[in-house]
């Protein structure tokens, strides 16, 4: 779908044209009312991208309007271009999640690539330095060469951009599962820091102001890739990839130091990156958000090519551009600051008191439109919600407990599941150290990098089980949430927030929206209970493709902060003699487990059942002792169960073994994926002040010198195993299945 | 001792070599961007540190060893002021024929970031003296195009005048005679693809690299001290 000559207003109607731009025939109807005429072509495109789901959320809004945005320590929540949370001493940490999954499903290196460069923006234009990234990665089982090229470029492409501007990825999450085959998902996030006083917002104020250009020139790439982004993934795709953009990190790694520079200028208004919509949506909110109007000269827009028109130049998403407001007058400050960084930045329009968008290219007005209607007149659509059918055959499904005959085979079947195994292949990509902050490298629950200048830090995560939830959405959003917190606490921190990347179905089916609803209801209840509010996210639909929709998939990014370096705990056992703990029952609950996957080739049953109140009351006294400085090690349990935790709780360079010993069904206590248990190990002398606290953990042995994993149950041995082994074969098995044949 | 960390376009570890070298082993480090050469004049040193300088475009580090501040560069090594390159530093420097060599992409081409042990071969220049020989140190590596080569004449004479500094015990990415840091014969120009100043704080995994920086000062300083 490129339509990028112009046709006169009468035939977008009459042929009903809007409609190849993503618009409803009530749409068009209600564009004619709020403009009094039929829209030209190019405000027909303008209208198209500012009312598709990706920049209006017309769909999701009502639901996110659910979760908890409030919280003593934010800053800034949902609605600039990242939430911004206080962490003291005059600092504020601005993080935000984004997809790209449609782009990445058709190019993957660049559509991963630009994900990763669009984030950093929305972080570096709030006047934060970006300081670390992660994301969240799904496809389909590696067993394709189709998934294998998808997976490979994907990190290829995260790595070529992460890598490229100096911003560390520090960690992050892949998940492999036969509903992300064709549509897989490509979630990045980035943290940044930021002194209170340097927080940006995106505004065009002050009549007269100058808006100015920054950044590469326009051209003919990403156009309508807001519109790409918010329809179902067609089966002939691959004639969508020029709405795919295409990255240049070294320039955005020039823009990042220059807006930084811009920032200290008393002449800057406002800043806002072009991401999806580019030129219209930045400069449409910008206005809109100060109440003010804005007229821009698209002659003046620097181009890369010849014989743009408006529509083509409106709708680019060219990367590495930024919009600014500049005080009028002072233009040439800000113009000096982007010129000794080698970057262009021109004067392309001015704020006017008129609340209107008013666009003019070779001396016409091609667009003249009331700004507030872009933004705020979006249709908000009250989807109808179903539940879906599948849920109550499930809920009624009586799963039953597993048949293990040797349980260290099994335990090495889990620890090959893509899913669980050493995503190494992946991260030793990234430059995980750049700035020199990395305390915690990929690979452990959270990662953890250091605030230079303090003794503080912060823990970040990303985490969605979206086996569970498509089991149960209610449930299953409830345990995303609390996962990610679990992570954050094993790593010594306090969760400040998170932001939500949503990746569902099309929404039009009531039984996608239902599951959208469910896990959004499940979400926000986890966040009032673990005081974990919502400060920025993405919403990404219509994530199916061949009528196949993906599981749904709420990606938590959550960030939590050490108030002393101290406090940074690993997830890996540390010295022989500790003695390790389960805090927390183990129930028979084997719905959406690894184990039922293996054994059954597919998930079905009830979700964990998670009780918030135990969740909240067991995290926050883990953190209290771990800031005591009472525990060696901690570890959330969480696929695989606690047969995979300590597994992986060997898997550091300390060479070290277990002695672990069981009561009850061994199949259950060592693969149930029951929720809100830790793993922990304890010195010996702080033993009894760990029993009086914790008096539903359960003493489950030693940690040993022998580098040996070693569990008995019921006086019998019943897994025997070395760590070396074990290890071996959870870092072989990605590198193993992308070089096998397919 | 005054250093000056060089920043070129696209430059990263400038910061991260200005908190190694100045905040943490105590010299009186500055950024100086790469159109600021009369800044060079009274420096006793020149660190270059890794990145992407202009994006790695038309090949690592050769665009950045066309620019002005090198003239200035070679001038202070020719007059044997200690000049360090890290990673893209080493790719500049190579480029720019103030060492011998080149950097080719990774064998297995992929980018590549992790600890890896390093053994110290020569202690006996400004930049290694506070390291036992033959010493091993965990330093991190992040590199795309780290595989040292050069022809076997180059190797024999790098050899031979002990000019290798430090070898790969695990050779990660194919370079010749596992070389991971070179000097020029003089000894006063290091290039290495391994990060010493990722690692001079325990905390972060490693603080064998902060000897390089001391090692650096302490020969400054005492060489100044005979001077005065």
């Amino acid at each position: 779908m490129q339509l990028t000559h112009n046709i006169d207003p009468e035939k977008i109607e009459q042929d009903r044209l809007y409609q190849d731009m993503g618009l409803s025939d009530e749409e068009f109807e209600k564009i004619k009312t709020i403009l009094g005429r039929r829209p030209n072509f190019t405000e027909t495109g303008i209208f198209s991208v500012m009312w598709s789901e990706h920049c209006s959320y017309k769909t999701s809004k009502p639901l996110l309007r659910k979760f908890p945005t409030e919280g003593p320590n934010v800053l800034q929540g949902p609605g600039e271009g990242a939430g911004v949370i206080d962490i003291g001493d005059g600092q504020a940490v601005v993080f935000k999640v984004e997809s790209h999954n449609h782009p990445s499903a058709v190019e993957p290196y660049q559509g991963a690539a630009t994900g990763v460069g669009g984030i950093i923006r929305d972080v570096f234009s709030m006047g934060a330095r970006p300081i670390a990234l992660m994301n969240s990665l799904r496809f389909g089982p590696l067993t394709t060469n189709r998934t294998k090229y998808l997976f490979s470029e994907v990190v290829a492409g995260i790595a070529g951009y992460g890598n490229c501007v100096g911003v560390p990825t520090v960690g992050g999450e892949v998940q492999f599962d036969d509903s992300y085959e064709d549509n897989p998902l490509v979630n990045a996030m980035c943290v940044g820091l930021i002194n209170h006083e340097d927080v940006q917002k995106g505004i065009a104020a002050g009549i007269g102001n100058t808006i100015l250009y920054a950044g590469p020139p326009t051209g003919r790439d990403g156009i309508h890739g807001a519109t790409f982004a918010s329809d179902d993934l067609a089966e002939d795709s691959n004639k969508d990839r020029p709405a795919v953009q295409v990255g240049d990190p070294f320039m955005e790694k020039l823009l990042i130091e220059a807006c930084l520079e811009v920032i200290h200028s008393d002449a800057l208004v406002g800043m806002q990156d072009m991401g999806a919509a580019g030129l219209t949506s930045s400069a449409s909110e910008m206005a809109s958000k100060a109440g003010t109007g804005l007229e821009m000269n698209l002659d003046l827009v620097p181009q890369r090519e010849q014989h743009m028109t408006a529509y083509e130049m409106m709708l680019s998403e060219s990367q590495e551009r930024m919009l600014l407001c500049v005080k009028a007058g002072r233009e040439q400050e800000i113009i000096d600051i982007f010129e000794k960084y080698g970057l262009k930045s021109v004067p392309v329009g001015k704020v006017i008191e008129e609340k209107v968008f008013r666009i003019k290219h070779h001396g016409e007005v091609v667009a003249d439109i009331p700004v507030d209607s872009l933004a705020d007149d979006a249709p908000v659509y009250h989807m109808p919600s179903k539940e879906a059918a599948y849920y109550q055959d499930f809920q009624q499904i009586d799963v039953k407990t597993p048949v293990v005959d040797n349980y260290g085979e099994t335990l090495k079947q889990l620890l090959q599941q893509p899913t669980i195994a050493s995503k190494e292949w992946v991260y030793d990509q990234y430059d995980s150290m750049v700035q020199t902050n990395t305390v915690v490298t990929p690979g452990s629950d959270a990662a953890v990098v250091r605030i230079k200048g303090t003794d503080k830090a912060l823990a970040i995560t990303t985490d969605c089980n979206s086996r569970y939830i498509y089991l149960d959405p209610e449930e299953g959003g409830k345990i995303a949430v609390a996962e990610a917190a679990r992570n954050i606490i094993c790593s010594g921190a306090k969760p400040l927030g998170l932001t939500d990347g949503l990746n569902f179905g099309n929404p039009t089916n009531p039984e996608i929206f239902w599951q959208m609803e469910k896990s959004v209801e499940g979400m926000s209840a986890a966040c009032e209970a673990l005081q974990t509010p919502v400060i920025s996210g993405n919403v990404s639909l219509y994530n199916q493709s061949k009528g196949k929709s993906i599981y749904p998939t709420p990606v938590v990014g959550m960030v939590g902060l050490h108030e002393s370096t101290a406090h940074i705990t690993p997830s890996f056992f540390q010295e022989a003699g500790d003695i390790i703990y389960l805090i927390g029952e183990t129930r028979d609950e084997f719905g959406g487990s690894e184990l039922q996957f293996i054994q059954n080739g597919r998930y079905e049953g009830k979700a964990p059942h998670l009780d918030l109140n135990i969740e909240a009351e067991r995290q926050e006294k883990l953190l209290s002792f771990i800031r005591q400085g009472k525990i060696q090690s901690a570890h959330d349990l969480a696929e695989g169960g606690l047969g995979v935790a300590l597994a992986e709780s060997l898997f550091s360079e300390k060479d070290l073994g277990a002695k672990v010993t069981l009561s009850g069904d061994a199949t259950v206590e060592l693969f149930s994926e029951t929720q809100s248990r830790f793993l922990v190990t304890v010195k010996p002398e702080n033993q009894s002040a760990f029993e009086k606290v914790f008096t539903d953990a359960t003493n489950l042995g030693e940690v040993t010198a022998d580098r040996q994993l070693t569990i008995t149950a019921n006086n019998e041995n019943i897994l025997q195993e070395a760590a070396a082994e074990l290890k071996a074969l959870w870092k072989g098995a990605i590198p193993c299945l992308l070089k096998s044949k397919a | 001792m005054k250093v000056a960390v060089i920043v070129f376009p696209g430059s990263n570890c400038d910061r991260d070599m200005y908190h190694a070298a100045g905040e943490i082993a105590g010299a009186e480090a500055s950024l100086v961007w790469y159109t600021d050469t009369h800044l060079l004049d009274d420096v006793d040193g020149i660190l270059i540190p890794g990145g992407f300088s202009y994006g790695d475009y038309l090949r690592s580090g050769s665009m950045a060893s066309t620019s002005d501040i090198m003239n200035k560069i070679r001038e202070h090594a020719e007059k044997g002021k200690p000049v360090l390159g890290i990673c893209n530093g080493f790719q500049i420097l190579t480029e720019s024929g103030l060492l011998p060599g080149a950097l080719m992409r990774n064998k297995h081409l992929s980018f590549m970031c992790h600890q890896e042990e390093l053994v110290v071969e020569d202690n006996e220049n400004i930049f290694t003296t506070l390291y036992e020989k033959n010493e091993v140190v965990r330093f991190p590596i992040a590199h795309g195009e780290g595989n040292y080569f050069c022809d076997d004449e180059t190797l024999l004479e790098l050899k031979d005048n002990n000019q290798i500094v430090f070898t790969y015990k695990n050779n990660p990415n194919g370079s010749v005679s596992d070389i991971a840091g070179i000097r020029n014969k003089a000894g006063n120009v290091l290039g290495m693809m391994p990060h010493p100043e990722r690692a001079v704080e325990a905390l972060l995994g490693s603080d064998d690299g902060l000897r390089l920086f001391q090692s650096l000062i302490a020969n400054w300083r005492s060489s100044n001290a005979v001077n005065a």
